[in-house]
């Protein structure tokens, strides 16, 4: 069990935590011809902007309400229903994805009276979705960001066909919901964590359809942001996605596969909404993890793991005995959003390596699974204090670990968010046989070019030419020449 | 700060802009509004002080999505580059505990960073529940006796461009004046050389690109005793009212402080650039003019001939591929002027230039240069932008890094000419670099592959119908 520590230090240094409202926002960007609009000042946006085209090297829409002097204080909800008002009639999107940030939330906004205040003064806008969000940037961290608008969008556009509890029904009067479980009998639908990649959701994606199942993602990032270049020369909008009509079947569904413990409250509002069940997992980064989906998969769709997975099985099994030498009791720090740490944590434990510091931005009890003595809430300055004293060899992290590592003469294995200076990171797969493959191949390569030799050592009376160089004239040094060198 | 304050800042009687109706600059539109906020520019403005820790006084976003974002250079201290916040959380800002907390930030910066001063950024949060935090950075200052700056830049005061303002008065009041420069060390004089001290304001050492003109500086004798604030030390901008001359250099985003080093110490201020090898020469000479030093001129004179001869030489072989290109510049502000010289320099026709932010002086000059058929652009949005290539057979977009993806998702041959960029183009000597970088872009084999379509999407458009085959495998789904 591992022990939470506080964050023990008054400024943060080199931060890890990205804000919860950006992670709000990459929920929404997963949705076919969505537009993110973020309540706050401009700044707001264009840094949250700037984070996500550093990091997927795509344009991002992404708009704000623009709060100034004036309407930061006197109340600035009209700016809301303007912002909404500009964007339906300018970019005519699918759906609109309302986060607050810190100073919206400070001022006090409420945002599902402007957005009910919207719809009564522009009616002819009803079939634009809105969903809002709280999402200030005074709590939580990306991946519970991301999870808030998760859940916010499910209750918002899935049509609620089931209730768990009768007694619950007959206390509201209402009449009895017919359920729709199954009615789509090859439709499952699929709930990641917020820093699974496009590469990580590519495999779930094949995985699944490679059982002759029809996968869903919710919200779907594969179709938006995987970095494709589309035979539309500009679309202010996202390029890909889920549909929200889609989205309004997910009731009508076989399964629901979860992956990641942050967006658990989401998934359960999925499942109390539909009676459609949930298989939970953790991540799928340990050849155990995905047996176990690749399972899943094999009794909900009555076919056998395909040939492929078969040898990819193999082929990982291989890999980890191969690189076992070199990965094995290695000593490694990390800092990263729960969810990929607790990922990490089983893979790196699989193999016999040992998490010796470990860091994450924001209070989360998932991980107090973990093994490792104590978590610290903080920031990079505490990873790389941390890694020091333990004697870390390797470095798990996003981007701003590289400066950490570089004076820790220690390797960098990038993940998470946000990876600016390493093309294609973003989409860099982890998951399945294939994706632990890899990461098992590039962790162990950095670890034999960070191989510490031995030391020569140099025989006084050695005959070789090299010790004759070092040494020159015994007589001349005398005893010094036995200090070694 | 007062909105009474904020109106002073955005009143800028040195600036053309000031009498016209956009002065201060229009209020944003919500969702359809672009462009950082004022603690955006007042960071931007001041962050590249490299030896100052910089500290961004709120909840996490303000500072969390910017910080390590490596456009400007230094040649020795590292400080700048560590991303420091208070990180508010809920219970600060509820409770109030945002003043102690930033007290106790700044000594922690004090005595884990040992740094010459502390600058302290107020972003929207404490603003809006009224944290005192100059208040805390003066108590600060007096307990530890290491200068702690106040920056009052909240967002939601106004845009970038107010941030600069914010940011270069901050200097004005806070800062400059606080220390007297040394004397010019005695191995650096040389024999009838004279040290003339100058200012650079608004150059911000993009990707180390002053570093191709300081040692033309170096060799005329022309110390600078502060660039604000690329590669600037805080001492450095302690001594800037020392100066005979203030270089605006390309931005006028912090003219303030040009003018008010004139108002109080008579310092006369010029405005350059050094892009292309026109406006570097023109900015050369523009120092020694000012300086009023009959033999600096002459020695001017001979530098800019020399090198002058030198970069056309090499820039010779590089011509004929550049030449007739025709280029959409879209800076959107005062830099187009100069950066059309660079071009002009070249042998590129300018075919279109985004004019949003520029004066009708910036215009008029603009015209001068390229004559009256130039297409001057006011409102650039992507798809305006791209109609603008489309119809002017532009070969290339150059532009600011938000409009990259704009150009490439279009295929479209782009040059990053912003703050973001990873190369440097100033000077003499940064021509070099420019040639390479619109050469690579422009003769990449990359846009035939990405413009061609696949084999059986060409059958489909040529023979006007689709094959009855199954398109992809998802076909047989549900």
């Amino acid at each position: 069990m591992a022990d939470l520590l506080k964050r023990k230090k008054a400024l943060s240094v080199s931060p890890l935590k990205a804000s919860q409202t950006i992670g709000a926002s990459l929920a929404f960007l997963g949705f076919s011809r969505s537009m993110p609009l973020m309540h706050g000042s401009q700044g707001c946006t264009a840094f949250a902007k700037v984070f996500f085209v550093r990091h997927f090297r795509e344009p991002i829409p992404l708009q704000t309400t623009a709060m100034d002097q004036v309407t930061s204080v006197m109340g600035a909800d009209d700016n809301i229903v303007e912002a909404l008002r500009a964007i339906c009639e300018k970019n005519r999107p699918s759906i609109i994805g309302l986060v607050t940030t810190g100073l919206a939330e400070t001022q006090g906004a409420d945002i599902n009276l402007a957005v009910r205040q919207f719809r009564k003064q522009y009616p002819e806008f009803d079939n634009y979705y809105v969903v809002a969000v709280n999402s200030p940037d005074f709590s939580g961290c990306f991946e519970s960001g991301f999870a808030l608008a998760l859940k916010a969008i499910i209750e918002t556009l899935v049509p609620q066909t089931y209730a768990p509890a009768q007694s619950a029904l007959e206390k509201e009067g209402t009449t009895e919901f017919t359920h729709r479980v199954g009615l789509r009998s090859k439709q499952v639908n699929v709930l990641c964590h917020a820093n699974l990649t496009p590469g990580d959701l590519e495999f779930i994606v094949e995985s699944i359809e490679s059982f002759g199942l029809r996968p869903m993602l919710i919200p779907d990032l594969l179709g938006s942001l995987d970095g494709h270049l589309s035979s539309e020369t500009y679309n202010p909008l996202t390029t890909g996605g889920l549909a929200v009509d889609d989205l309004k079947t997910a009731g009508e569904s076989i399964a629901s596969l979860v992956v990641g413990h942050s967006i658990q409250a989401a998934a359960k509002s999925l499942e109390e909404r539909t009676g459609v069940p949930n298989y939970q997992f953790d991540h799928l980064m340990t050849i155990d993890e995905v047996d176990r989906w690749l399972d899943t998969l094999r009794k909900l769709s009555g076919k056998g793991v395909p040939v492929k997975y078969r040898k990819h099985r193999q082929q990982v099994q291989d890999a980890m005995l191969d690189t076992h030498f070199m990965i094995g009791s290695t000593r490694y720090a990390m800092a990263s959003d729960p969810d990929l740490l607790i990922g990490f944590d089983a893979l790196m434990t699989s193999m016999g390596a040992e998490l010796v510091a470990a860091v994450i931005p924001a209070k989360a009890k998932s991980v107090e699974v973990l093994s490792i003595e104590h978590i610290q809430i903080g920031d990079m300055e505490d990873l790389e204090q941390l890694a020091k004293a333990e004697q870390a060899q390797l470095l798990i992290g996003n981007s701003h670990a590289s400066d950490s590592a570089q004076r820790l003469s220690i390797p960098l294995l990038r993940a998470g968010f946000p990876q600016y200076d390493l093309l294609g990171g973003f989409q860099r797969c982890w998951s399945g046989y294939r994706g632990i493959q890899q990461t098992l191949f590039d962790l162990a390569n950095m670890m034999v070019a960070h191989h510490q030799d031995i030391s020569a050592y140099h025989s006084v009376y050695s005959q070789k030419p090299e010790a004759q160089v070092l040494y020159g004239n015994l007589g001349d040094k005398g005893p010094n020449a036995w200090g070694g060198h | 700060m007062k909105a009474k304050d904020i109106a002073e800042l955005l009143d800028e009687p040195a600036c053309e802009h000031n009498t016209k109706s956009k002065s201060g600059c229009a209020k944003p539109k919500p969702g359809a509004s672009a462009g950082g906020c004022a603690f955006d520019g007042a960071q931007i403005a001041l962050l590249p002080i490299a030896d100052v820790a910089h500290i961004v006084h709120g909840p996490i976003a303000c500072a969390g999505s910017s910080w390590d974002n490596r456009g400007t250079r230094s040649s020795g201290p590292e400080l700048y580059r560590i991303g420091m916040t208070t990180d508010l959380t809920e219970q600060d800002v509820i409770m109030g505990r945002g003043e102690k907390r930033l007290f106790h930030s700044i000594k922690q910066a004090i005595e884990d960073y040992n740094p010459p001063a502390v600058f302290v950024y107020n972003t929207c949060v404490p603003a809006l529940i009224g944290d005192d935090f100059e208040a805390v950075c003066r108590e600060v200052e007096q307990r530890y006796d290491v200068p702690v700056v106040p920056i009052d830049a909240a967002g939601f005061y106004g845009t970038k461009n107010l941030g600069n303002r914010i940011a270069g008065d901050s200097m004005v009041k806070h800062v400059i004046g606080t220390k007297e420069p040394e004397p010019v060390p005695e191995n650096a004089q040389r024999e009838g050389v004279k040290v003339h001290d100058v200012n650079l304001i608004g150059e911000y050492n993009i990707a180390g690109e002053f570093w191709y003109v300081l040692p033309l500086l170096d060799e005329l004798g022309i110390r600078v005793l502060c660039t604000l604030s690329g590669d600037a030390r805080f001492h450095e901008v302690q001594t800037m009212h020392r100066a005979e001359v203030n270089m605006m250099v390309c931005s006028k985003a912090m003219l303030n402080v040009a003018r008010k080093l004139q108002d109080t110490f008579g310092m006369p201020w010029f405005e350059g650039s050094f892009y292309g090898i026109t406006d570097t020469s023109e900015a050369l000479r523009g120092f020694a003019q000012f300086l009023n030093d009959p033999d600096l001129t002459a020695r001017t004179e001979g530098l800019i001939e020399r090198e002058e001869v030198r970069i056309r030489a090499a820039l010779d072989k590089w011509r004929p591929r550049l030449e007739g290109k025709r280029v959409l510049l879209y800076t959107g502000g005062v830099k187009s002027w100069s950066v059309i010289s660079a071009l002009q320099d070249l042998g590129m026709k300018v075919v279109a230039t985004g004019t949003k932010k520029s004066t009708e002086e910036d215009k008029a000059r603009i015209r001068e240069l390229m004559g009256d058929d130039t297409m001057m652009i006011d409102d650039g949005n992507p798809k305006e932008l791209l109609r603008i290539v489309k119809d002017y057979k532009a070969d290339i977009l150059i532009a600011g890094g938000r409009n990259m993806y704009t150009a490439l998702k279009a295929r479209v041959p782009f040059l990053d000419i912003n703050q973001e960029r990873e190369f440097g183009y100033a000077g003499y000597d940064g021509m070099l670099e420019l040639v390479r970088q619109l050469t690579l872009t422009l003769e990449s084999p990359v846009w035939q592959s990405a413009r061609t379509p696949a084999p059986w999407d060409a059958a489909i458009e040529s023979n006007g119908v689709a094959l009855a085959l199954p398109m992809t495998s998802s076909a047989e789904g549900v």
